[in-house]
């Protein structure tokens, strides 16, 4: 059976101008799909435009260039009744969960503003929707009446996801959802979206810079550096063959609770920092740091291509 | 090297802190020792101690909201606890270095790097500034920053957060401290700078015989860079031992939890996170017993009520869990047969 592609993104160019006559091209040509159903993972570290991808897709920012469809209908050019569907039917979750509810507004208000926004669950109705939520995310009905100062880090993002469910979303954009929590709690939030998803069907967009976690929570991986999608594939073949030298060094950085292993393993640090997206390097933006660069990285860039099914890189080791 | 020589021991230590709340106990009698040369990281999650551990040491809790109300730290032969604030600057630095989070915001960025890495040593060795230029150049050097007599003119706004991280612990490091802690050191940084870093403790340790105290949440970075592990919770050391029996035979429910919590790389994706329940206990009202003992899977009618008391694993592997009670020997046998490490 053919897949239903619900997010498209194609081409996506993000640039900023900075004054001064300087501009930063936050993302560059990306261009990926999210299946009905799935959960697609995006990886890098902090600059590659990861949040900004994110953010251009649920229409926060306009591209500079190129194009994201959802459901066949583009983002960016959507008439007002469009727009208000896929407002609807797109929702984020945030990475803080301190700086992402408004102090002033009680747990009813805060999961009951989508929703009264949309004109949905009118009256006492609402109410029943909200303790549905709360009960759906693992909190209690008298939470409802409280502030966000009363929870902690991690009830706190469970009243994020339950605001992001409100309007029953088809697709979840998860900017670092996990980032701010503990190990312990982390581990809580990302079942939790898991069985949502299982239960809602939803579509996740799962940002974040951890990953094992990404791992553990994506059928299919992107990883970006520097504004560039270098590699794309499902995240057991990511984890298994990366291509692309600098996935290879991500994996290989990425120390293992496991002392033994870690004494053993043969690890790939590459030197130095990610340079300026301000001026990015000419030709492969990662040859800079790259232990395998050669002369042609430097002049041309890299082809996006599949290098194997469902394997994506863009790198000269495979042109 | 040997790595049995005591440098520091820390016994009974209670740190509180007064609130508009009331009382916080941050520290409930904690101790451990750390030997010459090793590394001893200090574990938990957010509010179990181990950063206010760490700042009893150099005696940085803020003396107006925060007491150090019980307890002695021994380093040669004195008690830190008991030194005068005098004292204590002439040790700060010198003897024992600490460093950072973040260094942006624990370093002057309207002061060029040279003058604050030769702050410490013009003030701790009392040698001429040409002098002390010389040992800053060095200093940088074994960090790993290039370039650097033209780097010492320079602003902190002019690195990037992995050097700035470097310049930090240079500037630890440049009087040839025997202690250094790291509070949380690679936590604000991308993971290929991170693994950067632990590198840079590793060879540093190797070349100095420096003894490090790292704080950290991440059990990757204590697998790969820990000789000995303590793990808090709620104030309190709950295990700890060499690294190789906390990763490979846990025996506190918390410290399995921990492990178990965290996704790992080479794990099947369809098999779902055990995570702990709940969240850590209040520490402005600490429950009498065991303070996990609300989290645990485990817990026992005793452990609400009485605290658990240490006990030897085997060799330096010690654990306060009542499970390890004789009479608690069957509920043991239950636990450590699903989970098998």
């Amino acid at each position: 059976m053919e897949r239903k592609k619900l997010v498209q993104v194609k081409n996506l160019t993000k640039t900023f101008t900075l004054g001064k006559g300087l501009s930063l091209k936050a993302a560059c040509d990306v261009s990926f799909d999210i299946y009905e159903g799935e959960t697609f993972g995006l990886v890098g570290e902090s600059g590659c435009g990861k949040s900004t991808t994110g953010r251009t897709i649920i229409g926060l920012y306009q591209p500079t260039f190129g194009e994201v469809l959802f459901d066949g209908i583009n983002v960016h050019k959507a008439s007002a009744s469009e727009r208000s569907q896929i407002t609807r039917n797109i929702q984020m979750i945030f990475q803080d969960p301190y700086a992402s509810l408004n102090p002033r507004m009680n747990i009813a208000e805060i999961i009951g503003e989508g929703l009264h926004l949309n004109g949905l669950y009118k009256g006492k109705e609402r109410m029943k929707r909200v303790i549905e939520l709360l009960e759906m995310v693992g909190l209690q009905k008298e939470h409802a009446n409280r502030f966000p100062h009363e929870f902690s880090g991690g009830q706190r993002q469970r009243i994020g996801i339950a605001r992001a469910l409100a309007v029953n979303p088809k697709f979840v954009i998860a900017d670092e959802p996990i980032s701010a929590l503990d190990v312990s709690v982390q581990a809580q939030v990302v079942n939790l979206m898991k069985n949502l998803q299982r239960e809602q069907n939803l579509t996740y967009l799962f940002i974040a810079h951890d990953l094992a976690m990404v791992k553990h929570i994506s059928d299919r991986i992107g990883v970006m550096y520097l504004g560039n999608m270098v590699e794309m594939s499902t995240s057991e073949k990511l984890y298994e063959s990366p291509k692309h030298p600098y996935t290879q060094a991500l994996l290989s950085a990425i120390p293992v609770p496991d002392p033994d292993l870690e004494k053993s393993r043969e690890r790939k640090i590459i030197e130095g920092d990610v340079p300026s997206p301000i001026n990015p390097p000419s030709g492969c933006v990662f040859r800079t740091r790259c232990p395998v660069a050669k002369a042609v990285c430097a002049e041309k860039k890299p082809v996006w291509q599949e290098v194997d099914t469902d394997h994506f890189a863009a790198c000269h080791l495979y042109q | 090297m040997d790595k049995t020589e005591k440098l520091l021991e820390v016994s009974g230590l209670r740190v509180t802190f007064k609130t508009h709340g009331g009382e916080v106990n941050a520290v409930r009698d904690v101790s451990f020792t750390l030997n010459k040369g090793e590394t001893l990281a200090i574990v938990g999650e957010s509010g179990c101690g181990k950063s206010v551990t760490a700042k009893s040491i150099m005696r940085l809790v803020p003396e107006y909201i925060g007491k150090i109300a019980a307890g002695s730290i021994m380093f040669k032969g004195k008690d830190l606890v008991a030194l005068s604030e005098k004292e204590m600057r002439e040790l700060r630095g010198k003897e024992i270095s600490m460093i950072f989070q973040d260094a942006m915001t624990s370093l002057n960025p309207t002061i060029s790097i040279g003058e604050q890495i030769m702050e410490g040593i013009i003030r701790h060795q009392k040698v001429s500034r040409s002098e002390a230029r010389r040992q800053a150049i060095e200093i940088l050097t074994l960090v790993g920053i290039a370039n650097p007599e033209s780097r010492l003119k320079q602003y902190l706004h002019q690195f990037s957060g992995g050097m700035r991280q470097r310049i930090m612990i240079a500037i630890a490091l440049v009087c040839r401290p025997s202690i250094l802690i790291a509070d949380e050191p690679t936590t604000a940084l991308d993971v290929t700078i991170q693994a950067q870093i632990i590198d840079l403790f590793k060879s540093i340790q190797q070349k100095t015989g420096v003894s490090i105290i790292i704080i950290t949440h991440d059990l990757g970075v204590v697998a790969k860079i820990a000789d000995r592990v303590n793990v808090m919770y709620a104030g309190k050391v709950v295990e700890s031992g060499p690294v190789r029996d906390i990763f490979y035979n846990p025996q506190h429910p918390y410290t399995k939890g921990l492990l178990a919590s965290m996704p790992r790389l080479d794990a099947d994706r369809s098999v779902p996170l055990s995570p702990i329940p709940g969240t850590p206990p209040d520490l402005f009202a600490p429950p009498p017993g065991c303070a996990f003992a609300a989290r645990c899977n485990y817990a026992l009618e005793v452990c609400r009520n009485h605290q658990p008391a240490e006990t030897s694993v085997h060799g330096k592997h010690s654990v306060a869990c009542w499970l390890q009670d004789p009479r608690a020997k069957k509920v043991l046998a239950v636990m450590q047969a699903p989970t098998g490490t």
